[in-house]
């Protein structure tokens, strides 16, 4: 169901027709357009916009953790196309019992980094992804840092206030 | 396919499997070369793993994250003005442009907060004095790795010069964080136009002397040119921006495509060429540098006057005077200095384009006095990918060029 405000961008109405079912929703704040994606649709919409629609782009893929939200996770695909000079940001929800979401990087190869990074601090997995492990953390690392409910400091170290009741952290 | 894991015991494996199974009619037999994180060449700490045949890469896998600090995560425990001192840390080449964009993106969230033109301008020509100084260290050190020594030290006085400005405009040489949430940290101090116009006005001269040193050094050309080829395609598809795919043939630049904090009022060229090999890419930096100097040559002239902060006081730290002298500031003070300020709920991706390409902050509020998530979409990270494209195929030999050429900086890579 496209919102009201894209009514009139090209890129999303043009999508909306191709794919009925796939937005399931969208804002345009700040002047950005921004879909919601039903995540089994994924991998075929970002295949329409970069064929049919010049989204040549990738330019980045994150998450946001809503924690203690269901579902839980928000995934972040920010497009360009050149073309038209347009910037374009789908949106997945991933919940928390079912972490997994298709990789894209069949359609650009960008993708494959960024969705590394996605997996390594958010622990969200994508299927069909030819190399997924770790980028940033140590290989051996336990935990997925960006997680809202994974302390700023890491397990890994204990600090005077853990030990100490009477020091203020 | 890659195969090859980063695991030691897999990568003597691959080893041993080649050993065995190279054909015995030929000499060649292949070897994994790991370079780095501490060879110099790498620019910081990467790590590649190559694969080699003979002098030629077979496969290249860069391994990355050795200089991961959580700049992301420590973001969402700051206040809003407080994560201006991370953006800084982020790449110590393009400071300005980080703080540029963070309080770009915040701005936008805010929303009904206008920055005033003379602080606009100064952030342009602080972002391009940035660029100066980037480029310049990126040529320097570029040049020492293929082995012209003096450039370095050319490269390193301009930069000098530079830094000093930075420091007299905010006391830092480095981790400037002079651009802040409002407009900037402190005023313009006095006798700022005569230092940046005598620096300016020698500027482009300086950089006709880089030129000579280099284009007339016949080693130079053949270490660069033809060397570090990749197809505009993949560079595109693999997420590369900036200078590099300047040099590839695309005339994209973000200062020009999407304006942003006044660019549109700048007279100035996208520098670009179609060789896109290693002596492209340094051709069109040397150019960036001299429209650089033109940008900043119209800021001095053109300087707008008037206020260098915008009219919020719920957000901007007021002036210490009234602060002294006025209750009501005395209590913004108080209440931005200990809480912070909210910013509304709500998302922006706002982009810029950094001496490396393009720099995007995602930032999520909740309406709350710190960032709920703030994504850096930074250059380095995305041009990194493309090292295989470049690396594989090529001589060994060719391989610090290439790298060099690129442009990353390790802590951009990794934040």
């Amino acid at each position: 169901m496209l919102p009201e405000q894209l009514k009139d961008h090209p890129g999303a109405a043009a999508l909306d027709a191709a794919f009925p079912q796939a937005i399931t929703g969208g804002h345009a704040e700040h002047g950005e357009p921004t879909l919601f994606i039903s995540p089994g649709t994924i991998v075929e919409v970002c295949r329409y916009l970069k064929d049919q629609r010049k989204f040549v782009r990738l330019s980045a893929i994150t998450a946001v953790d809503w924690h203690p939200a269901d579902p839980r996770f928000e995934v972040v695909y920010l497009l360009h196309s050149l073309d038209e000079g347009s910037r374009l940001r789908l949106k997945c929800w991933v919940s928390e019992s079912d972490c997994e979401i298709d990789s894209v990087t069949g359609v650009w190869r960008a993708a494959n980094w960024y969705e590394r990074e996605v997996f390594d601090l958010f622990g969200i997995r994508f299927r069909n992804h030819p190399d997924l492990r770790r980028i940033l953390m140590p290989t051996d690392w336990v935990g997925h840092p960006l997680r809202k409910d994974y302390p700023v400091h890491g397990y890994k170290y204990s600090y005077q206030s853990d030990m100490d009741p009477t020091c203020e952290s | 396919m890659r195969e090859l894991t980063l695991n030691t015991d897999t990568i003597t494996a691959v080893e041993a499997e080649h050993s065995v199974t190279a054909p015995p009619e030929t000499s060649s037999r292949r070897m994994t070369l790991n370079m780095g994180p501490q060879h110099p060449s790498t620019h910081g700490v990467l790590r590649v793993v190559l694969e080699l045949d003979g002098e030629t890469i077979v496969l290249a896998v860069p391994d990355i994250g050795f200089l991961h600090t959580g700049i992301e995560k420590e973001c969402e425990v700051k206040t809003w003005q407080q994560a201006v001192t991370l953006t800084d840390r982020v790449d110590y080449l393009s400071n300005l442009s980080n703080n540029l964009v963070y309080a770009l993106t915040v701005e936008k969230l805010i929303g009904d907060i206008e920055i005033p033109p003379r602080a606009q301008w100064t952030r342009v020509m602080m972002a391009e004095l940035q660029r100066l100084n980037s480029h310049l260290v990126w040529l320097g050190t570029h040049a020492l790795d293929i082995g012209a020594m003096t450039v370095f030290f050319y490269c390193f006085r301009e930069r000098e010069d530079i830094l000093r400005i930075f420091e007299m405009f905010s006391g830092q040489r480095m981790m400037t964080s002079y651009i802040r949430i409002g407009g900037l940290a402190l005023e313009p101090p006095r006798g700022w136009q005569q230092a940046v116009s005598k620096f300016i006005t020698a500027f482009p001269s300086k950089v006709d002397e880089y030129e000579e040193l280099l284009d007339n050094n016949p080693i130079w050309k053949r270490r660069t040119q033809g060397v570090g080829f990749a197809p505009l395609e993949d560079l595109l598809d693999l997420g590369v921006t900036g200078p590099m795919i300047r040099a590839a043939g695309l005339k994209w630049d973000i200062r020009k495509d999407e304006p942003y904090s006044s660019y549109e009022q700048f007279d100035f060229d996208v520098a670009s060429r179609t060789e896109n090999d290693v002596y492209a890419r340094y051709r069109v930096r040397l150019e960036e540098m001299r429209q650089s100097a033109r940008i900043i040559k119209q800021a001095v002239e053109g300087m707008p006057e008037g206020a260098w902060q915008a009219n919020a006081p719920k957000i901007v730290l007021p002036d210490r005077e009234k602060m002294k002298t006025q209750m009501e500031a005395l209590i913004y003070h108080f209440k931005i200095v200990t809480e912070g300020f909210r910013v509304p709920a709500g998302e922006a991706y706002q982009v810029v384009e950094s001496p490396r390409g393009e720099i995007g902050y995602y930032i999520v509020s909740d309406g709350t006095a710190k960032p709920y998530r703030v994504f850096m979409r930074t250059p380095s990270f995305g041009n990194l990918q493309a090292l295989p494209a470049l690396l594989e195929g090529r001589l060994l030999a060719d391989s610090i060029a290439s790298l060099g050429s690129m442009d990353f900086v390790l802590g951009d890579v990794d934040r």
